[in-house]
């Protein structure tokens, strides 16, 4: 089973709060756009502090 | 693009382009990039600052205050009003500004002193040499492009991933990560002279929701609540509905927008060798307001005479930028961080019943000053015995 972070676009208000509060450095907000850059451990502390629901961690059989 | 510069600044906010204005004024080369195409867009605030914490740093110009507030409200859970009136405290309250505009005449005035700026710009990584930062990697409209330059000031915002790259923590806890969203509604009935300021954990857990006048009829309406207290049905943006649809259930909303305030403590250490930090970056944030303009032009400016110095004295370690993060901590500025810290710390911890009773006890009070402090006195005065409980509060002022 892995383990991924989703990042629903069509909610993301591309404001950042999930890359201050990443424990890895993982995301990268650009331009208007949020990107998983590098490694994520899909801890899930952005999800937990986005404000609008934009970001799910997703378990993958 | 030129590529060497006494000082580069990264991110044009409030923090940077005081920074670059300072800098550019001092005589430096100074550039500011923008990772955004627009200068002031999209907004991530609430636009409130105190009057005269403005006028230390710019003559307030009507093009950009959307309102001139002459009076606070704080409304408890159960509906209890604290009324903070200009008239009856000694001091001014405030503006509600039009960031897009100020943010602009802020960089205008920058590059107006002499300082490069440069949007779509987004610095990637630290350029490191022997342990110093030396400059930044960045993409310019996707373009590689190495800046070097004497001085960064990374003032890149609640993001703060400069300096984090150069190796200082910048990470902000999740329960001191306050998440926010906000409407900027029209067509709604409300006091076009009062910030009005909700509490509650029904209403918003750990931190507050707002009423902001931007106008007769119109207003940012938004809310931050605690990290800790975000999840699937009741985030940020749930409150906000929730609270919109009960109180402007007619209100059309112009610009939905999101954002995060770190009310952590500063930065450990805001200056590394070549680098200094400023504004959200540094966390530097009021933690009971969630304020963060004024402070950042504090910060910036600072931070560029500190730089400014520094390369004119040839030495831009560590060591050499320290006046910087000891000045803002001395400051008036820092020493308000330091007990505002206390007193959110104290206040996340009460319960809907202590909130309304703390609210009841000074809801007719007539406040001679308009200030955080002024609010701690009165309830400390007001609820003798409520001592013991009170005795987290005092402490915060000693």
């Amino acid at each position: 089973m892995s383990t991924m972070l989703r990042i629903n676009r069509d909610k993301c208000g591309y404001c950042g709060t999930c890359v201050a509060v990443c424990p890895e450095d993982a995301l990268e907000l650009i331009d208007a756009y949020l990107s998983l850059e590098r490694e994520c451990i899909a801890c899930g502390i952005c999800a937990r502090a986005c404000p609008l629901g934009a970001l799910e961690v997703v378990h993958e059989e | 693009m030129k590529n060497n510069y006494d000082i580069l600044v990264i991110g044009g906010g409030p923090a940077g382009a005081l920074a670059a204005k300072t800098a550019a004024d001092a005589g430096n080369s100074v550039c500011l990039i923008e990772k955004r195409p627009a200068i002031g867009t999209p907004v991530r605030c609430a636009e409130g600052i105190g009057k005269e914490l403005l006028k230390e740093f710019i003559k307030p110009d009507p093009r950009w205050i959307a309102a001139d507030i002459e009076r606070a409200r704080i409304i408890s859970p159960n509906g209890t009003a604290i009324s903070l009136e200009q008239d009856k405290a000694g001091n001014e309250v405030g503006y509600v500004l039009d960031r897009k505009i100020f943010d602009r005449e802020l960089v205008w005035q920058a590059a107006e002193a002499g300082a490069d700026v440069i949007v779509k710009t987004r610095a990637t990584a630290p350029i490191m040499e022997n342990g110093a930062v030396r400059g930044a990697k960045v993409l310019s409209v996707g373009t590689p492009a190495d800046i070097r330059a004497e001085v960064v000031i990374a003032a890149d915002g609640t993001e703060a991933q400069f300096a984090r790259r150069a190796g200082l923590d910048t990470v902000v806890p999740l329960r001191e990560m306050m998440s926010c969203a906000q409407y900027l509604m029209t067509d709604i009935d409300i006091d076009a002279g009062s910030t009005d300021f909700y509490l509650g954990n029904e209403i918003a857990p750990e931190g507050y929701l707002w009423v902001f006048p931007k106008g007769d009829r119109t207003a940012n309406v938004g809310i931050g609540i605690s990290g800790r207290k975000s999840r699937d049905g009741s985030r940020a943006k749930d409150y906000l509905d929730r609270f919109v649809a009960k109180n402007f259930p007619n209100g059309k909303t112009i610009e939905a927008i999101a954002g995060g305030v770190p009310v952590c403590r500063p930065l450990a250490c805001t200056v590394a060798d070549g680098l200094m930090v400023a504004g959200d970056a540094a966390r530097v944030v009021d933690p009971i307001t969630g304020g963060g303009i004024g402070n950042a032009m504090l910060t910036g400016r600072l931070a560029a005479q500190v730089a400014s110095e520094c390369i004119a004295a040839g030495n831009c370690s560590k060591e050499a930028l320290m006046p910087y993060d000891a000045g803002w901590r001395a400051s008036k500025m820092g020493t308000i961080l330091e007990r505002n810290y206390k007193v959110k710390e104290y206040f996340v911890t009460l319960d809907d019943a202590k909130l309304n009773t703390l609210a009841e006890s000074i809801a007719q009070s007539s406040l001679k000053e308009f200030s955080v402090l002024a609010l701690i006195k009165e309830l400390i005065t007001r609820n003798p015995k409520m001592l013991l409980e009170l005795k987290a509060l005092r402490d915060t002022l000693s």
